[in-house]
């Protein structure tokens, strides 16, 4: 009973973990908080379950989700936020404003195009779900969780050990400095875009697998709790924020399963990263004097 | 007048107290407040409860703004330990949590929500246009004093504040103070608002005090033109009615006012009728001489 829990909240969290890398990536760099993030999840879960159901190729229904979104994500940094951030301003909250209606604009326009009901991905596996001992593993949480960590290996990866990724690395420091020694912040805000709303978009596909149905509703959740997560991961701290989405999976499924709370699961997120703010303000994982 | 009009018009008197009541945290003070609808719940479910156990109306709208103003106080408190973007994250969950906690605890009537029974001041039963009426002395009452107290030390302090803190407080101005103070005053006004609406409703429920309606009154304040006393009331106006105008699109709305909101950040950030504005740089230019400090004095 125990690992079967424990199983499944090392899924949920590293879905969480994987949505939340986005606004990760783009806090890093950009330094607004992107809700629309969430809307890069619900669109690629659309995308992918209409490439699947077109040509019930399920690899190609990422390929095409992730491309399209993360492009998609580029177009939005071009138009909107970088406009929006070249403008002198009176609130550190104006990005957060427009990415709370584009994020609105998502999830309507989802619901007007596909339609408000439930859609069912209904993925054939080769293989049955197995059964060590008494703990039971699902084909489908096999493939979530060899594709998260292949996502995140590729994310270490790019960040780590090219010069794209140092690059990156160098503008999420300081953009001015890193513009003047030669970097383009530019392609830098870009990657952000690009892997930030494809990881969503790919996170998207995983999640109406997982459940086996997506609604026009289904970015609503992650879009705020997406927000706790990067909080307590320390804001722009990609390790920080697979450690936080895992710590909230876990928080979630064994306070759900061992007590009776009496607010709900989906607000445990905010009442952990209360809490940890009142402790350490600067997030789990983060430095003193960032931001 | 007709009954339609007048429960629009009440409505947004209500939100406009609720804009102006943002505006005072986020625009003078210049904190990232993202969760006011907890504290316009927070003083809904406070007046709620104590009319329904037989309590005064006019005690009702007191208490309320003070459990209120008590639940802004220690948010005050806690918004000195963080930074703009954490204590925007933190309102949102706050947002989030109290939510929950209305719709979960036996006091706030859980799920099923309360139902409150409108009041009868000397004999005059309240409809929506008494209410109507009431807000708008509120409002007028409240636009005055925001006046006051622009010209007051206090104000100039926020305002210092709002520029830049480090420098405030270099001057001996203690920000905490005024940082806590102005969370005292704009939460409490937001929980006379909820004690208002929960009159005038008769009915609450946990989803009116939804993140969505924090976002609403942050839309009406950023749309309106933040940090004035004029863009609040023009948005909560604009926002009050355009559901109305927009009613042969009903299906389209959330879209149409998603848009709004990006294209408006996007091209006008400072609002329609906001600090610098073209509209107001307009108005400025074609009546020069006559008003020419429009654009600086509010």
């Amino acid at each position: 009973m125990f690992i079967q829990q424990l199983i499944n909240a090392l899924m949920i969290g590293s879905l969480y973990a994987l949505t939340a890398m986005g606004a990760t990536l783009i806090y890093g760099i950009l330094g607004i908080l992107d809700i629309a993030n969430a809307g890069a999840y619900l669109i690629g879960a659309y995308l992918g379950y209409y490439v699947y159901t077109a040509t019930g190729n399920i690899v190609l229904a990422f390929l095409a989700a992730i491309v399209l979104v993360g492009a998609g994500g580029v177009v939005l940094q071009r138009t909107i936020y970088s406009p929006i951030l070249a403008k002198p301003r009176t609130l550190s909250i104006i990005p957060l404003v427009a990415a709370v209606g584009l994020f609105t604009m998502c999830s309507d326009a989802v619901r007007l195009i596909c339609g408000p009901g439930t859609k069912a991905y209904n993925l054939k596996f080769p293989v049955d779900a197995f059964h060590i001992g008494n703990v039971t593993i699902l084909p489908a949480w096999i493939l979530i969780f060899a594709l998260t960590a292949a996502l995140l290996l590729i994310l270490w990866f790019i960040l780590n050990k090219t010069k794209l990724g140092l690059a990156w690395r160098a503008s999420a420091e300081d953009p001015e400095i890193s513009g003047v020694c030669g970097v383009n912040t530019h392609v830098s805000m870009a990657l952000s875009y690009i892997l930030g709303y494809g990881f969503a978009a790919a996170a998207g596909i995983m999640t109406g697998i997982l459940y086996n149905s997506i609604t026009p509703a289904l970015g609503d959740v992650p879009s705020y709790k997406m927000l706790a997560i990067i909080v307590l991961g320390g804001l722009g701290n990609p390790l920080g924020t697979v450690v936080a989405g895992l710590l909230i999976g876990i928080a979630e499924v064994f306070l759900s399963v061992y007590t009776t709370l009496p607010i709900p699961k989906d607000a445990i997120a905010f009442v952990v990263l209360i809490i940890m703010l009142l402790i350490k303000p600067s997030g789990l994982f983060g430095q003193k004097n960032k931001v | 007048m007709n009954a339609y009009l007048f429960s629009i018009l009440a409505t947004a008197a209500i939100f406009i107290l609720l804009a102006l009541s943002l505006n005072i945290i986020t625009g003078f003070a210049g904190q990232a407040m993202m969760g006011q609808a907890a504290f316009f719940g927070i003083g809904a479910y406070t007046a709620a409860i104590i009319t329904t156990n037989g309590g005064n109306f006019w005690l009702a709208l007191l208490c309320g703004m003070v459990v209120s103003g008590l639940f802004g106080a220690g948010l005050g408190v806690i918004s000195m330990r963080l930074q703009a973007d954490f204590l925007a994250i933190t309102t949102i969950g706050i947002n989030f949590v109290m939510v929950a906690l209305f719709n979960n605890m036996k006091i706030t009537g859980g799920s099923l929500g309360l139902t409150v029974s409108k009041p009868t001041v000397f004999g005059i039963k309240f409809g929506n246009r008494e209410f109507f009426i009431m807000t708008t002395i509120l409002i007028v009452i409240l636009c005055l004093l925001i006046v006051k107290m622009k010209r007051s030390w206090f104000g100039m302090a926020l305002a210092s504040i709002n520029n830049d803190a480090g420098a405030a407080a270099s001057f001996g101005i203690n920000v905490h103070k005024y940082q806590i103070l102005t969370f005292i005053i704009g939460t409490s006004i937001a929980g006379l608002a909820g004690g208002i609406y929960a009159h005038r409703m008769g009915f609450i429920a946990s989803s009116d005090f939804a993140f969505t309606v924090s976002i609403e009154i942050l839309s009406m304040v950023v749309i309106g033109g933040i940090g004035t006393i004029r863009g609040p009331i023009v948005g909560g106006i604009l926002l009050s009615f355009l559901p109305e105008v927009l009613r042969f699109a009903d299906n389209y709305r959330s879209l149409v006012y998603g848009a709004l909101l990006v294209l408006m950040v996007r091209f006008m950030p400072e609002g329609l009728i906001g600090i610098n504005s073209p509209l107001v740089r307009l108005f400025t230019r074609l009546f020069k001489g006559q008003k020419s400090s429009e654009g600086g004095a509010a």
